[in-house]
């Protein structure tokens, strides 16, 4: 941890990591209004002393919706990640421990997956399964699985041949517990690596399906719904669209940057010269 | 290649035809009665087992037969046959920019590593890559199109045909959001590869001979740095494929993207399933030509 905070970009994206994280744990709480509060007078203000980053068309105050929305675009990212990576590594995981047939059918079937891109992949489930936040959430989780699964493969056969996991199938050991208790715990790193980035593709993909109407549904603060909701008056109050677009950026730039400095101290041979 | 695009096919017909909420429960929407779906179920053919729906199906996609767009009652290839060209100039547009500019900051950015323009370039293709691109895509409207300074149209299409420069005009903002995304992550994988060559013992070894700094950038560390760049533009077409969907919509260019967004609004299986294809192609035959184009500057992936 310290290592990261003394790398520069790593310093940088703990900062903004450390924002959004505030602003999701106590957003609603340090909000100065209401974030559903309508205030037909106040409309499509400009930033002021009262409302700091001005108002929507209902007259709602747009930093108290932001904060308000940190939350559900945090836990969007997080656990579509933790979900799709727990699918990738055990699919991933298990072709390359059984490796032969059963590897190379699991692993072409990956490559087909991945040569549909991730936005689409993730437009096709939502419409297979109906809009809203959850279904949201599973398809993305589904399009990151054969990623994942591919950098879960590589990683087991890295320890696959070593001592301790030899020792552990000699032993007789199922097949199960070789993989949860030997190959897991060694193989974590690229996976913790790769998910932290991920992460923040998981924000953007969330993001972009509730711009498109499919994913969080109104009244939600969810910030890519803002600006879909917002961009009818974009002309008349562009702080309506650009505030939620920014926070956007900064969440998704948090987790990216944090990542980058978490794969440079894990693997010092990746470190820049 | 031909094995991916078989297994994306599978995957396609798949997600739309066997898992639950089926055709039949797409076109007739939520609010159907079993009776109605199990009827509708027939008439598709839904109830033959799903080996036979699916080597039907890709006969028919095979031989050219893709089937009526059941919003429109026009033929599936006459509705996204247009649309594809529209789309192919969004792109071509977009990557051609992108070559033009990333690899160039790219390269400034690696020679000109830990100074101030190198942490500038750093920072915007940071910024770059964090920016879904709907958030881009407005953020260039409200600057750039607001009606009071009319500097380009807020979106829509000109056919070249009828008046070139209109067309041209609104072709820029689209294709200026994808291609600011695309050098954000493109200058970014070049600066990280030319770091990395220009540090390698061929360049030195250059240098020490002798040779000026411009002779060992163009013949020794320029072509070394090119081939991974080649590789992550090629990848990039993915995201491009992505990144055009949403571009499309925003800016109501009537190309694969906005087809694509309408398609899946009114549940059209076969302009989805099309869409989806044809994108798909269109990636795997960029892996493809980016594979030779790798093997044409690299001797040692040539003579593997």
């Amino acid at each position: 941890m310290r290592e990261i905070l003394r790398h520069p970009t790593g310093l940088a994206g703990a900062l903004m990591l450390s924002l959004v994280l505030t602003a999701a744990l106590v957003g609603s709480l340090i909000a100065p209004y209401d974030p559903q509060l309508f205030h037909p007078i106040a409309r499509l203000q400009g930033p002021s002393t009262t409302h700091w980053l001005g108002t929507d068309q209902f007259g709602r105050d747009i930093l108290s919706r932001i904060l308000n929305g940190a939350w559900a675009t945090v836990s969007f990212g997080v656990t579509a990640t933790v979900l799709g990576v727990a699918a990738g590594a055990a699919v991933g995981m298990t072709a390359g421990l059984i490796g032969g047939a059963v590897d190379n059918v699991i692993m072409r079937i990956v490559d087909g997956v991945l040569a549909v891109p991730d936005l689409l992949f993730t437009l096709l489930i939502v419409t297979v399964l109906g809009g809203g936040t959850g279904h949201a959430m599973l398809a993305v989780a589904v399009a990151f699985t054969p990623g994942m699964a591919r950098i879960a493969r590589s990683a087991v056969l890295s320890v696959r041949t070593r001592e301790y996991v030899q020792a552990a199938v000699a032993r007789g050991e199922s097949t199960g517990y070789v993989l949860v208790r030997e190959v897991l715990p060694n193989a974590m790193g690229p996976l913790i690596v790769e998910a932290t980035i991920r992460v923040s593709f998981a924000i953007m993909l969330g993001a972009t399906l509730g711009f498109l109407g499919l994913g969080a549904q109104p009244p939600s603060t969810e910030w890519g719904l803002m600006i879909a909701e917002a961009r009818q008056f974009m002309f008349r109050n562009p702080w309506a669209v650009i505030a939620p677009g920014a926070a956007i950026a900064v969440a998704a730039m948090g987790f990216n940057l944090f990542g980058d400095a978490l794969r440079d101290v894990m693997d010092p041979r990746g470190r820049r010269r | 290649m031909l094995l991916v695009l078989l297994i994306v096919s599978f995957t396609v017909f798949a997600i739309t035809q066997i898992l639950p909420g089926n055709a039949a429960v797409m076109i007739l929407g939520e609010y159907a009665t079993p009776d109605q779906i199990a009827v509708l179920e027939q008439e598709l053919g839904l109830t033959r087992p799903w080996h036979v729906q699916y080597f039907d199906w890709l006969g028919r996609i095979l031989t050219g037969d893709w089937g009526m767009s059941m919003r429109l009652s026009t033929p599936v290839a006459s509705v996204i046959g247009e649309a594809f060209w529209r789309s192919a100039a969004l792109a071509a547009a977009a990557l051609v920019t992108v070559t033009l500019i990333a690899i160039p900051l790219g390269v400034i950015a690696a020679l000109k590593r830990g100074t101030v323009t190198d942490l500038g370039i750093s920072t915007l293709a940071y910024l770059g890559t964090a920016v879904p691109e709907f958030v881009t895509a407005t953020v260039l409207l409200v600057f750039l199109a607001a009606p009071e300074r009319g500097w380009f149209p807020a979106g829509g299409f000109v056919p070249p045909a009828q008046d070139l420069l209109a067309s041209l005009h609104h072709m820029v903002l689209p294709a200026a959001t994808l291609a600011l995304i695309l050098t954000a992550h493109i200058s970014r994988q070049v600066r990280s590869e030319m770091s990395e060559v220009l540090a390698s013992d061929h360049v030195r070894a250059a240098r020490l001979k002798g040779l000026p700094e411009g002779a060992v950038i163009r013949r020794h560390a320029l072509p070394n740095a090119m081939a991974p760049a080649v590789a992550v533009i090629s990848l990039d077409v993915g995201y491009l494929l992505g990144g055009i969907i949403v571009v499309e919509e925003v800016f109501a260019w009537p190309g694969l993207g906005r087809t694509m967004i309408y398609a899946l609004q009114n549940r059209d299986l076969p302009v989805i399933q099309a869409v989806t294809l044809v994108l798909a192609t269109v990636y795997a035959i960029s892996n493809l030509i980016s594979d030779m184009v790798i093997a044409a500057l690299d001797p040692r992936v040539r003579y593997a």
